[in-house]
């Protein structure tokens, strides 16, 4: 199982606590992670990248073991902190606006 | 119970205010939503208890909640705004042609008869109907066929804000896009025309013949008489006595004829409110002093009510869905102000309280007559 911290907003819409688990299939990519998280959660299709490109919307970033991950390819692998559930993978509402 | 239930959209939530008939005593239920752009929440009135609303942020984007209950609990439904085929463009400030790209729905009309269907103003402007109660959302893209490629963005972007459907036809709808103008369909959004025949817009548009480009705020109708409209634009209030066909100017003795909202009384067809505001450049009441203007005549002769409004240092604007009547016998008057405030008259317009003085910057107000 894999842990990811979803943003506050998107926790309410959710109706779920800070972390949630997942199970995800096949290669542990960062698109493979943002598909688990829509499919148990199809609320949040859109929320956090575009219904239709799958594009990251603008404001939303992604964080694995201390380091940004948001401009990465959704092919890429995550660290196997990440694939062990060592570490969460998170999903942060960017710092912008007022 | 016989009463009222206001609703209100803020840029941080929604608020639900509720009262009897007597509208003295207040009950607040909210934020709903809390910390999203609410733009606009409204009632069936097929159903009073299936509401709709419009919640965004700049972080999450666009979601459409749905309630079967008055406002007491929600559920998110279908936010999947996609433009019918090749979405085409429209033209940018520099004059240049610019993709229409889906940005937040501003308002949405439930149907007159159905609890199902509801219809939804987007930006960029576009008219989405939804027959399932909100699940899939389809575009009525034969209105950017009237003229679209021409449309340009207001400063507030290029919203479809008003939708007004006629209750004497079900094929007509008016609707209003900043900064396009007013347009209409006879048959039930397949095809539309702009309506705009005597509106001027001398600086912005030195054409006097321009069949759209025109910056309307606001329109509105009185259900006993679908042919009359009145319209605040960005400047001028104007009449229509042929549906849309032409206008005429009615501002007469406004302090300002710049202005937001309009609203047409629940019993009077020939009472209207405009909350004038100072200009396009300085968003706040003239003076300093917030006044609701009444026209009992139809318009050119307009009474300021002033009594329970501030009349010093008030520097609120009201937006454009920002006021709204109820149908009780003695007619109420709602509007909410970006400083918070909800106002509400329930004499007509005579005498003015706050229901609430401190919401977030209020987007929209809403009124429901419960049964």
């Amino acid at each position: 199982m894999i842990r990811v911290i979803l943003p506050h907003h998107l926790r309410t819409l959710a109706n779920v606590g800070k972390e949630v688990e997942l199970q995800v299939e096949g290669p542990m990519t960062l698109g493979a992670i943002l598909d688990a998280v829509e499919s148990q959660y199809p609320m949040l299709r859109g929320t956090i990248r575009d219904h239709i490109t799958l594009q990251r919307r603008p404001f939303i970033r992604f964080f694995a073991c201390g380091q940004d991950w948001s401009h990465q390819p959704s092919e890429v692998p995550l660290p196997d902190e990440v694939v062990t559930g060592a570490e969460p993978f998170r999903i942060v509402g960017a710092m912008a606006g007022g | 119970m016989n009463g009222v239930r206001v609703l209100v959209g803020t840029r941080k939530g929604a608020f639900i205010l509720t009262s009897n008939a007597k509208r003295k005593k207040w009950d607040i239920s909210g934020p709903h939503f809390a910390g999203w752009e609410i733009y606009h929440l409204k009632g069936s009135p097929a159903d009073p208890n299936r509401l709709y609303a419009s919640q965004s942020t700049g972080w999450f984007g666009q979601l459409i909640q749905r309630s079967n209950d008055g406002g007491k609990t929600w559920e998110p439904v279908g936010k999947e705004f996609v433009y019918d085929g090749v979405p085409g463009t429209h033209q940018w400030y520099d004059g240049t042609q610019h993709p229409w790209e889906f940005k937040r729905v501003w308002c949405l009309e439930p149907s007159l008869t159905d609890p199902d269907t509801v219809y939804a103003g987007v930006e960029d402007a576009a008219m989405f109907r939804s027959g399932d109660g909100g699940q899939t959302w389809q575009e009525l893209s034969g209105l950017r066929n009237a003229k679209g490629h021409l449309w340009q963005p207001g400063a507030g972007g290029m919203c479809l804000h008003t939708i007004v459907f006629d209750p004497s036809n079900p094929n007509r709808i008016f609707i209003a896009i900043s900064a396009a103008g007013a347009f209409r369909t006879d048959d039930g959004g397949e095809t539309w025309r702009p309506v705009n025949v005597g509106l001027k817009s001398p600086f912005e548009l030195p054409d006097p013949t321009a069949e759209v480009g025109h910056c309307v705020h606001n329109i509105a109708m009185h259900p006993s008489r679908p042919g009359v409209l009145f319209m605040q634009k960005h400047w001028d209030v104007m009449r229509s006595d042929d549906a849309g066909e032409s206008w005429h100017e009615i501002s007469g003795n406004l302090p300002s004829d710049f202005g937001f909202p309009i609203a047409v009384h629940a019993h009077e067809p020939n009472t209207i409110y405009v909350v004038p505001i100072k200009s396009d450049s300085e968003h706040f009441p003239p003076d300093g002093k917030l006044r609701v203007y009444r026209s009992r005549s139809g318009g050119d002769e307009w009474e300021a009510l002033t009594n329970g409004l501030p009349q010093s240092d008030c520097y609120v604007n009201i937006l454009r869905s920002a006021m709204a009547v109820d149908t009780l016998d003695s007619c109420g008057i709602y509007f909410g102000t970006t400083g918070g405030q909800v106002y509400a008259s329930a004499d007509s317009g005579d005498s003015w309280k706050p229901i609430v003085r401190d919401l977030p910057a209020v987007l929209s107000v809403e009124v429901q007559t419960l049964p």
